[in-house]
């Protein structure tokens, strides 16, 4: 797995960015890999974020983004504001977890 | 005398009452399986029937002529589960207990969760082709189409049988062509992935293939709601697609009772383990194939590969012995191209599809990732096969596990994907 840097921190991260070690995120690191991609964090994201968090280590895995609306209480639409574009990936991005499942 | 109950007698449900059958000893074990009715669909037909190149009766059989002897087949609608007291309920008060219990009763397309799309437009200008209905009702739109804007949809993912709409798009650009009138449609695919299909190496291909037939793919399409007003897909970002005729693939969902009985997910799939297909709820119940919650695609090939693996297990299970097979996601699909040629893919849970060749004894070697005519043949096999072997659990010349013979590895790329990655700064 690789390691990149974010700010000071080092980290471990998979071929396309997404972190791998659940413990090396913090609140912190959010900020650091959300700035990467142009998202400023608001209390609508963290949120969101928290949930993400929350619910895979429950789960075991990335929620969906129907899985965040139903459970977690974030309108879909909300979603595509917070995150724009590619939302499930982008919010699995700063919330340090696998790139979503989608059809495999 | 112990009880082995299954829910639902489609192809994962077929297969594993006549395997366990015969493994299962007649005065030890009763075995009962229940469906809604008794129409078996051979449902990978249903995407020819929309081009007139299979006609509805080569895709149904009555069940009860797939199931074999000592198998009771009852008819009813599954109410719920009580797993605590190892019953099933159906909605006509008839009750069932149980030793162990295997759920295969697959995943729906469900129009109503997309507002707009039952409603006046439905199969007048909206079609579904995953349903007998919908498939031969759109065959009958087509017959007679002036031409127009043609939208191939997918609402969200995981669906049965992913490359079917992919199937679909590019069939009708060789039906269109056919009747000579392919200048007069517009063809535009539009997906909540963000590429022809997930897998690099395999959307690269597929992507190119909907690029050479002037088919316009629009990515990262979440739809909101159907304008049926104005004929409009709209997105949750506000991006609009028209239509004059649209192909969706409503949500996809598992059974309703699956929620009811508090075993499934968000989409009332079952949760299992990915590798044993034992419920993580409950010692005495699996779920395999489309009803799984396992990250595969929702295939009739899966389900083929799953269900030996799951044969051993069971069989361990009850004998109170260990489960040692170990399912590995394999999937096997063979992607019509049209004009008579097919693609083929094969990959599990953590080998995507590659290039190479697939030997198969007598039939292959099959070419991956490529459109040739033999794989289209393949496709066209796969039906008597399906009835011949697959349900009555005779041997077929395919290994359950997938294996790397004849595939080209190719290197493994950083993706843009995410549009996240920023290499170390």
């Amino acid at each position: 797995m690789p390691i990149t840097t974010v700010g000071d921190r080092q980290i471990h991260v998979d071929d396309e960015g997404f972190l791998t070690e659940y413990s090396e995120w913090d609140d912190e690191l959010a900020k650091l890999l959300a700035a990467q991609i142009d998202i400023q964090l608001s209390a609508e994201h963290w949120k969101a974020i928290h949930f993400l968090r929350d619910d895979f280590k429950a789960q075991g895995q990335t929620p969906t983004l129907r899985r965040v609306t139903v459970v977690g209480g974030v309108p879909t639409k909300d979603l595509f504001q917070l995150f724009p574009g590619k939302p499930a990936k982008k919010m699995a991005y700063i919330a340090g977890l696998p790139k979503p499942q989608g059809c495999v | 005398m112990k009880h082995l109950v299954v829910l639902g007698a489609g192809t994962a449900g077929t297969m594993v009452v006549n395997r366990l059958r015969k493994r299962l000893a007649n005065d030890e074990w009763r075995i009962t399986v229940v469906d809604q009715d008794d129409v078996h669909n051979y449902q990978p037909g249903f995407l020819f029937i929309p081009f007139g190149s299979y006609e509805p009766a080569d895709v149904v059989r009555p069940r009860h002529t797939v199931i074999h002897d000592g198998v009771d087949l009852v008819f009813g609608t599954i109410d719920r589960v009580t797993t605590k007291e190892s019953t099933v309920r159906l909605t006509d008060g008839r009750e069932f207990s149980y030793d162990y219990l295997v759920i295969a009763t697959g995943t729906s397309p469900r129009p109503d969760q997309t507002p707009g799309m039952l409603g006046e437009l439905w199969r007048h200008s909206i079609y579904d082709f995953y349903t007998y209905d919908g498939a031969v009702s759109l065959a009958n739109r087509l017959s007679d189409w002036k031409g127009g804007r043609l939208v191939v949809h997918i609402v969200d993912m995981p669906i049965k049988c992913p490359v079917a709409p992919l199937e679909f798009a590019f069939l009708a650009d060789a039906f269109f062509h056919r009747l000579g009138m392919r200048d007069r449609v517009e063809i535009c695919y539009v997906t909540p992935l963000s590429g022809a299909f997930t897998k690099p190496a395999c959307s690269q291909v597929l992507g190119s293939m909907l690029a050479d037939r002037n088919i316009a793919l629009e990515t990262d399409f979440a739809v909101e709601r159907i304008n049926v007003d104005d004929k409009t897909l709209v997105s949750y970002d506000e991006r609009q697609v028209p239509f004059d005729l649209l192909v969706t693939v409503p949500l996809n969902m598992g059974a309703d009772f699956i929620g009811r009985s508090g075993i499934g997910d968000d989409l009332n799939y079952v949760r299992v383990d990915k590798h044993t297909l034992l419920s993580t709820d409950c010692d005495n119940i699996f779920a395999i194939g489309d009803a799984a919650n396992i990250p595969t695609s929702k295939a009739g090939s899966v389900a083929h590969f799953a269900t030996e693996t799951f044969v051993k297990n069971f069989l361990a299970h009850v004998a109170g012995q260990p489960m040692t097979a170990s399912f590995d996601g394999h999937t096997n699909c063979y992607i019509e191209s049209g004009d008579g040629k097919a693609v083929l893919i094969d990959f599990n849970y953590d080998t995507q599809p590659l290039p190479g060749r697939y030997p198969v004894p007598k039939l292959g070697p099959f070419r991956l990732l490529e459109e040739t005519r033999v794989n289209h043949w393949g496709k066209l096999a796969f039906r008597w096969m399906y009835w011949n072997l697959l349900l009555p659990g005779r041997p077929v010349p395919v290994s359950a596990h997938m294996s790397m013979a004849g595939k080209t590895e190719i290197p493994t790329q950083p993706q843009e994907v995410s549009h996240a990655h920023h290499n170390g700064r």
